[in-house]
């Protein structure tokens, strides 16, 4: 019978909740609007690939030799020749402006060193305000270079020895880029995001669902009925469970639908994954509510946790070049765990076999949170 | 417009943020927390990628081979496995994120016929360090090559040296391609679009929700008194939080700073015009404060972190998305920052982004002022 009563309640207080979440269109638009828009623009927006870098020539040399290496930049996919200067400020001023990134000085005698077997160097300006897209542009330089050279040596030999051109020793380097063959930015993003998102929307409402019941008062009136504490945080994060799963259903459907990540693994690790770290980010969210007194706290002391949280989940720079202490420290970061268990299943369409770490840490994180959280909930509503 | 009524009500708020301390605090640190996170912890430079390699030859030459990828430290040996399933299993844990496999021909090969290939197995869920990872890979094996090839050459007396051509590269503006000077304008950017928009976005909301707004409604303060009141001491904030920013950037991090100052805080006070309109002009609207913060969120944290060329490079997105970032403030902001900071462009050349960022002012500054009605319901 006493459990028929708890049952009870709890259903009702579910309902409360429900109808309180889902009353207006403006806060039902609020539960999926956002997380919908995020992905969508996170998808196309987001890409670290730098395609195509404009680039300046500047031939003093004016040779064949000269020719040829500017032809390997027009030819190259990475490059596209934005202007051939004529005078040297030029390259200055336009590399002020911003209207290329790279700058090429051929120096008269280009071809007589690289004839006379020295190595022939080539003065290059890059606009590095951007650090990771001149390092890219750098590496692609460098891939340009390498590649004349080689044409170059082939050139040679065949005019002075062209019986041993074929014996010229050589190594390829055939690359294979697994899970991702297409080395596709959306695919690398899609299940980071998918992560950022659940952990903020759900830690958010959560929060501000019982910090606004303090603020405006009814959670005294909550709390002369005959619910039992435990029963009334059953009944709150209980709701915001189901609207998570919701989300990540759609959130998963428009990355495999419309952007067309695949997803190899088994959709119930998905499920696993998803729900574990669900109730990660209900325990955050309840701990942040014993944490704060109005919304505005609330919502303060949230950006507070999840900007280094996002920052250090190795969602958008690898972990493994962080500092070795952020990179334990990264381990308490539930976040961390969702990123690499989404796009391990995502794409690389392991199992349980290979992911059970981070599943274990993630579960222990959370059981720790919920705890911790409701332990303080109940003596910040006494 | 009475003076007085507007120093009644910046009084009356700045009480309010008076009475809670911490938020206030947190406000603060926010952005120094942010700064030491990309100065020390976030890296975009992909290094020590950790490399698996499997030598199926097991020779003198395809140890020299191998001895390139010990050398550098772009990579990182942290697995030497004895069979192939052993790398799938490496690169399926995470052990890995690259695994270079060694023919069994590879000596031979490279001496019957001159040609030899090595693969590269790459871990591309991380398509970014994959692609990275690839040129390096790339690099070491054709800086290989062409160490054999003048070895060959010179025992054959077919002459002089490798037509070697080096690129000597003037890195610009951030001469160590240290990605925390980048990253500090976009650092500030993203802070004062937090301060600005999150914060003022609940202060009307909140008012509707406990139904303070009643009591302000029926006293004598007029609209655009109610508005210049209650922004002047986020605007303060927000100023407060560009100093502390810029300072701790260049005075800790050594972050350079070539422009001048007064534009700097000039167009910060301009940038911060606009979110702190947004976010006023969003809590007009959404009366709620849940609502108010996500659309905050959406309207200002995400363009500023995604489209505003901070991480991303905007010229590389698709053009329906380029011409998105048309409309958006932080853009400009972002832009003028980095100049400011790295390049100390002239004014002048700047002409262009302060123009376009007072038009968005100018068009919010309205469009707040409009939406807010002294009105019940």
């Amino acid at each position: 019978m006493k459990i028929f009563e708890t049952f009870e309640r709890i259903r009702q207080m579910i309902k409360k909740e429900f109808i309180q979440t889902l009353r207006d269109p403006h806060t039902r638009w609020l539960l999926f609007g956002p997380a919908l828009i995020q992905m969508v623009v996170f998808g196309y927006a987001a890409t670290m690939e730098i395609k195509h870098v404009s680039l300046a020539v500047l031939d003093q040399d004016n040779t064949q030799e000269s020719r040829e290496l500017i032809s390997h930049f027009s030819a190259s996919r990475y490059f596209h020749i934005a202007k051939y200067a004529t005078r040297r400020d030029e390259l200055r001023t336009g590399i002020d402006r911003g209207d290329f990134l790279l700058a090429v000085e051929i120096d008269s005698g280009f071809a007589q060193r690289l004839r006379d077997g020295e190595g022939a160097t080539v003065q290059v300006i890059v606009d590095s305000s951007n650090s990771n897209t001149a390092l890219v542009a750098l590496g692609y330089l460098s891939q340009v270079g390498a590649n004349f050279a080689q044409t170059y040596q082939i050139d040679r030999m065949q005019r002075i020895a062209p019986q041993l051109v074929s014996f010229v020793p050589r190594v390829d380097l055939e690359a294979r880029p697994w899970f991702n063959e297409g080395l596709l930015s959306e695919w690398y993003f899609v299940p980071g995001v998918l992560g950022n998102l659940m952990l903020i929307l759900i830690m958010n409402l959560t929060a501000f669902a019982v910090v606004r019941e303090r603020e405006i008062g009814t959670l005294e009136q909550v709390m002369v009925t005959p619910i039992r504490r435990w029963e009334f945080i059953l009944g709150k994060t209980v709701p915001f469970f189901l609207i998570g799963c919701f989300d990540a259903t759609m959130l998963t459907l428009v990355g495999t639908l419309w952007f067309g990540v695949p997803l190899r693994g088994h959709i119930a690790v998905l499920a696993i994954g998803v729900m574990v770290f669900l109730l990660a980010a209900l325990g955050l969210g309840l701990l942040l509510s014993t944490l704060a007194a109005t919304q505005q706290q609330a919502m303060i002391t949230a950006f507070f946790f999840t900007m280094p949280m996002t920052s250090l989940s190795g969602f958008g720079t690898p972990i493994s070049s962080m500092p070795p202490f952020f990179q334990k420290l990264s381990y308490f970061n539930p976040l961390r765990h969702v990123v690499l268990i989404l796009r391990s299943i995502f794409l690389k369409g392991v199992g349980l076999d290979v992911l059970w770490p981070d599943m274990l840490l993630m579960a222990g994180f959370a059981i720790f949170m919920l705890s911790v959280s409701v332990l303080r909930f109940r003596k910040s509503i006494e | 417009m009475s003076w007085t009524r507007i120093v009644a009500m910046t009084r009356k708020e700045v009480l309010q943020i008076g009475r809670d301390p911490r938020s206030l605090l947190i406000i603060l640190v926010i952005p120094l927390v942010q700064l030491f996170i990309f100065g020390y912890a976030v890296n975009l430079d992909v290094k020590h990628v950790p490399l698996c390699i499997y030598d199926r030859d097991g020779t003198q030459a395809s140890q020299d081979f191998l001895k390139h990828f010990q050398a550098t430290d772009y990579f990182n040996i942290v697995r030497v496995s004895d069979s192939y399933s052993d790398v799938v299993r490496n690169i399926d844990h995470g052990v890995c994120s690259v695994a270079v496999v060694v023919p069994s021909q590879f000596a031979e090969d490279l001496h019957s016929s001159g040609q030899a290939s090595v693969q590269a197995i790459l871990d591309a869920s991380d398509s970014n360090s994959a692609t990275i990872g690839m040129g390096y890979a790339q690099a070491i094996v054709q800086s290989y090559s062409s160490e054999i090839q003048v070895a060959w050459q010179e025992e054959r007396g077919l002459g002089a040296g490798a037509p070697n051509i080096t690129f000597e590269p003037r890195t610009w503006f951030n001469e160590d391609l240290e990605s925390m000077a980048d990253l500090v304008p976009g650092v500030v950017a993203m802070v004062m679009a937090v301060v600005g928009a999150f914060l003022t976005s609940l202060t009307i909301a909140r008012e509707w929700e406990r139904g303070t707004m009643e009591q302000l409604i029926s006293t004598p303060v007029g609209k655009l008194e109610i508005q210049i009141g209650k922004l002047f001491p986020y605007f303060v904030i927000g100023i407060a939080d560009t100093a502390i920013c810029s300072g701790t950037a260049v005075l800790w991090f050594g972050v350079p700073f070539r422009g001048s100052w007064v534009v700097l805080f000039g167009c910060s006070m301009l940038f911060l015009l606009v979110v702190l309109s947004l976010g006023y002009f969003i809590s007009v609207t959404a009366k709620s404060q849940l609502g108010a913060c996500q659309m905050a969120l959406l309207a200002t944290f995400l363009p500023t972190f995604l489209l505003s060329g901070f991480i991303f490079p905007i010229d590389q997105m698709p053009v329906v998305v380029q011409w998105i970032t048309a409309v958006l403030p932080a853009r400009y902001y972002v832009s003028i920052l980095r100049n400011v900071f790295l390049k100390g462009t002239e004014v002048r050349l700047l002409a262009g982004d302060i123009m376009a960022l007072a038009a968005i002012a100018v068009v919010l500054v309205v469009l707040a002022t409009r939406s807010f009605k002294k009105r019940l319901a």
